[in-house]
């Protein structure tokens, strides 16, 4: 039994334009704008003004989404040349005139506005994602002691939602897609500086090598992009540091062997 | 068609499906685990979660407690014997999940901290800020990727199971991505795919939760068990449907109407009081509270949204900002980034919506279903935890619990389960493949599948919602037969093989009409008022007599489900009253029982 619901026409309609960049492999022998009028309601956002075309105008149209609260982190899309959420963009927050969407920059497209995910999570693996605990403890032993401090030594990485707008961002990555990256640093950071992880050697060891920390070129721009505050510039500074300080401390250990 | 032979195959990646994933590669190393996401595992629904996973460590608190609020919340339809074991494994589960990495919430000396939260008689509710289900499906999928042994096929959808010799043996699925078909074949298979909320209007579900698994087992002869009962969450965004957390009360808020008035205490769940109690006012179960929405919009006691919904106000102001933003940054985010304001300075309107199936595959306390070989954990299972009504926070301990004894069941079968004869499962897959092709091939001037999924998620609403009319039901029942004929002349504007979601949500409407099937079969047919089903129609109480039962919808190929019941597992909570706020404190003392 449904509430009494008022009537759709009651909220406040607007039509935007949208200029979107369509792929089909196979059909099209390059990327062209296609552009839709979209009615829907004022506050709308551009996944659901997406959405609308899907349902309503062309069904071809293709695009990841799912959560709709910008913490899944599929729908990262250039919009007007930023990469952003569209489920956390709305329209009339855009500036005025026709809005353009497009997929994420630096990565194969791999139809419309999907990009390819697979160098991404590839690099995620790369980094060993895991607690590599510093001691053994057994479930019976109970949780590790973990004071808010030692949490805020890497809580915002463990933020990272993986939407890839930092890469899409990133100038270093557009140049060398075998750049780590820092969504990967991120997450490497996210390890290496949490109390209860021993890993750090073996996860800086994979970042020492011409596509790794050091390639960044320190434009910031990633955190600048980035939904969650995660602040990836920073994981890769810490990185630089921790990387220059692990190149000397091994220096030293060949130099004088224990 | 490619082959991929596995010993065990899981279907979904989300808290369950990496829990089961983890668990087998652990339990042994030697078999080969295939595990199927229809999007990348860290997508999964799971990472909506936000207030947290329940699970006993005040001292001051016991596992009895713990049982009996659970019983109690789910209106006694509990598999007792399963509650038993749930409450006596979801502590250890997230201790394991803290020596895997993840960020629960500290007390200033580092010990874990824990929050209120509906329906709870004592905290134990553990909390990674409010964004407790997006850290445990991040640390499980990192700590995946740990094992060599499990085979992740991401981003691939599951059109059919395999099932020869009367057992579950594989699957066939589609990559959107390379258009590329693969026929999995196991020794045994784990459904760990969600829920269904999609099949109805306004949710706080992603777009991936179609009920896929439930559809799959159901067609198969798998009983959905308990279909009937739909979780409606208090506190959504009206509009969207995007979920408020329920810690914005178990950390204090207030829901009012439009007149500012805590309206809760006029439904039995007062008194009222400043700072939050637990099983009272705001603290009381979700069924309630969005029964007594339901009952102020009636009263003309709500306000209209712009986006032209019913809403009440979720007042977080006197919790002040810094405890906002170190409790709530989610949903501090949200607030301002969707509805444009400062929740610590305005009230949030909020209304119910969708949140969660109760129901699901039909499973025993090992996860194990009829259909042999074929295992199921998590929300589109039904392992009997949560009755007519899930107690917020118990979903994510379902998970990890139930998520571990499927991997481990799992690999126990597929050890003791006979070699898959590949060539006659091929044909099967074949066939499955030709049959979802025929889909997106079909000619002719057929509707839009939108048009049928926004018909049936605006009927769904009528006549399943909050409170249930039997005509209302039986109009539902009606329109979703007419709904599934029309389907099978859906044509599609989308006929390439990469990328071709158009076609991906023609056969995820497939699974979601088959789940509404069973659900308003099973509601038409309970003629009672327990937990989250309500009647207004002549059946406003509950009815232990006839309906303390399982219902058990079983699939009819072309003709509605047949609706069964089965019985309901009591061990040592004799149904009584389910009371809340001042008379539930009173039937405590009156019979020494934990309420």
């Amino acid at each position: 039994m449904s509430e009494p619901v008022n009537a759709e026409s009651a909220v406040l309609q607007k039509t935007f334009e949208l200029r979107i960049l369509r792929y089909t492999p196979g059909r099209d022998e390059e990327p062209a704008f296609g552009s839709f009028q979209v009615t829907g309601a004022e506050g709308m956002t551009v996944l659901e003004a997406l959405q609308t075309i899907k349902d309503t105008l062309d069904g071809t149209l293709s695009y990841r989404w799912s959560c709709r609260m910008a913490v899944c982190g599929s729908c990262g899309m250039m919009i007007n040349g930023t990469p952003r959420l569209a489920c956390s963009t709305l329209l009339r927050d855009l500036p005025p005139g026709p809005v353009t969407v497009e997929p994420l920059q630096n990565f194969p497209i791999e139809r419309d506005l999907v990009i390819s995910v697979d160098a991404f999570v590839k690099k995620i693996e790369s980094v060993y994602p895991y607690l590599i605990p510093k001691e053994q403890k057994t479930v019976a032993e109970g949780p590790h002691l973990q004071t808010p401090a030692q949490m805020a030594a890497y809580e915002s990485f463990s933020d990272c939602i993986n939407c890839m707008l930092c890469y899409a961002a990133c100038p270093q990555f557009g140049e060398n897609p075998d750049f780590i990256g820092p969504g990967a640093m991120a997450m490497l950071q996210r390890y290496n500086g949490d109390s209860r992880d021993g890993g750090r050697q073996k996860r800086l060891d994979t970042i020492h090598g011409e596509d790794g920390v050091w390639s960044c070129t320190a434009v910031g721009i990633c955190s600048e992009v980035c939904p969650k505050q995660v602040d990836p510039a920073n994981a890769v500074n810490q990185n630089k540091t921790n990387s220059a300080f692990d190149f000397f401390l091994r220096f030293l250990r060949t130099e004088q062997p224990q | 068609m490619e082959i991929f032979e596995a010993d065990v195959l899981i279907i979904g990646a989300g808290g369950a499906g990496l829990r089961a994933a983890i668990a087998a590669a652990q339990a042994d190393p030697s078999l080969t685990i295939a595990l199927v996401s229809k999007v990348l595992p860290m997508r999964s629904h799971t990472v909506a979660a936000e207030g947290g996973s329940a699970g006993v460590i005040q001292a001051h608190d016991s596992l009895e407690n713990h049982f009996n609020d659970t019983v109690h919340g789910g209106d006694w339809l509990c598999e007792q014997d399963v509650v038993e074991y749930f409450v006596s494994e979801a502590t250890a589960e997230l201790i394991q999940l803290e020596h895997w990495g993840c960020p629960w919430s500290r007390k200033p000396n580092g010990q874990i901290n824990v929050r209120a939260f509906g329906g709870m008689k004592i905290e134990r509710t553990w909390f990674a800020a409010d964004r407790t289900g997006f850290h445990i499906l991040h640390t499980l999928f990192q700590t995946s990727t740990h094992y060599p042994s499990i085979k992740r096929f991401d981003e691939h959808f599951c059109l059919d199971l395999i099932v020869a010799d009367g057992r579950a043996q594989g699957a066939t699925v589609l990559s959107p991505s390379t258009g590329a078909f693969t026929a999995i074949f196991a020794r045994s298979v784990i459904l760990a795919t969600g829920g269904a909320g999609r099949v109805f209007r306004q949710n706080t579900n992603g777009g991936i939760v179609t009920g896929d698994g439930m559809a799959l087992a159901f067609r198969h002869g798998v009983p959905l068990r308990d279909m009937e009962f739909v979780q409606y969450h208090p506190t959504c965004m009206p509009g969207s449907g995007i979920l408020f957390t329920e810690a914005c009360r178990g950390e204090g808020g207030y829901l009012v109407n439009k007149d500012g008035y805590r309206y809760l205490q006029d439904y039995g769940l007062g008194p009222v009081t400043t700072e939050p109690r637990n099983k009272t006012m705001e603290l009381g179960p979700r069924d309630r509270l969005s029964q007594a929405f339901w009952q102020e919009e009636r009263k003309g006691r709500t306000f209209v949204t712009p986006q032209g919904e019913s809403a009440v106000y979720l007042d977080l102001r006197h919790l002040g900002r810094a405890k906002l933003k170190e409790r709530l940054p989610l949903i501090f985010g949200l607030a301002e980034e969707f509805m444009g304001l400062d929740p610590a300075e305005t009230p949030i309107p909020v209304r119910p919506a969708v949140h969660y199936t109760m129901g699901g595959i039909l499973t025993d306390i090992n996860t194990a279903t009829p259909l042999a070989g074929l295992f199921a954990a998590g929300e589109c299972s039904s392992v009997g935890i949560h009755g007519a009504n899930r107690l917020g926070s118990n979903s994510l301990g379902e998970l990890t619990v139930f998520g571990r004894v499927a991997g481990q069941e799992a690999v126990k079968f597929a050890r003791g389960a006979p070699a898959v004869d590949p060539a006659r499962l091929a044909d099967q897959a074949k066939a499955s493949i030709a049959k979802a092709l025929s889909v997106r091939d079909r000619k002719g001037g057929g509707e839009r599948h939108s048009v049928i999924r926004k018909e049936m998620a605006s009927t769904m609403e009528k006549g399943c919602g909050i409170y249930r009319l039997g005509p209302e039901m039986q109009e539902t029942c009606e329109k979703l037969a007419e709904l599934k004929r029309r389907a099978e002349h859906i044509t599609l504007d989308d006929r390439s093989d990469i990328w071709n979601t158009d076609w991906l949500a023609a056969l995820e409407l497939g699974y979601q009409l088959d789940v509404a099937e069973a659900m308003a079969h099973s509601a038409l047919l309970r003629k009672e008022s327990r937990g989250a089903h309500q009647r207004l129609d002549g059946f406003e109480k509950r009815d232990d007599e006839r309906f303390l039962a399982h219902s058990l919808a079983r699939y009819r190929p072309g003709a509605a489900p047949e609706i069964s019941y089965g019985p309901v597992k009591i061990t040592k909570s004799q149904p009584g009253e389910r009371a809340y706020g001042a008379r539930g404190e009173q039937l405590e003392k009156k019979d020494g029982a934990h309420v």
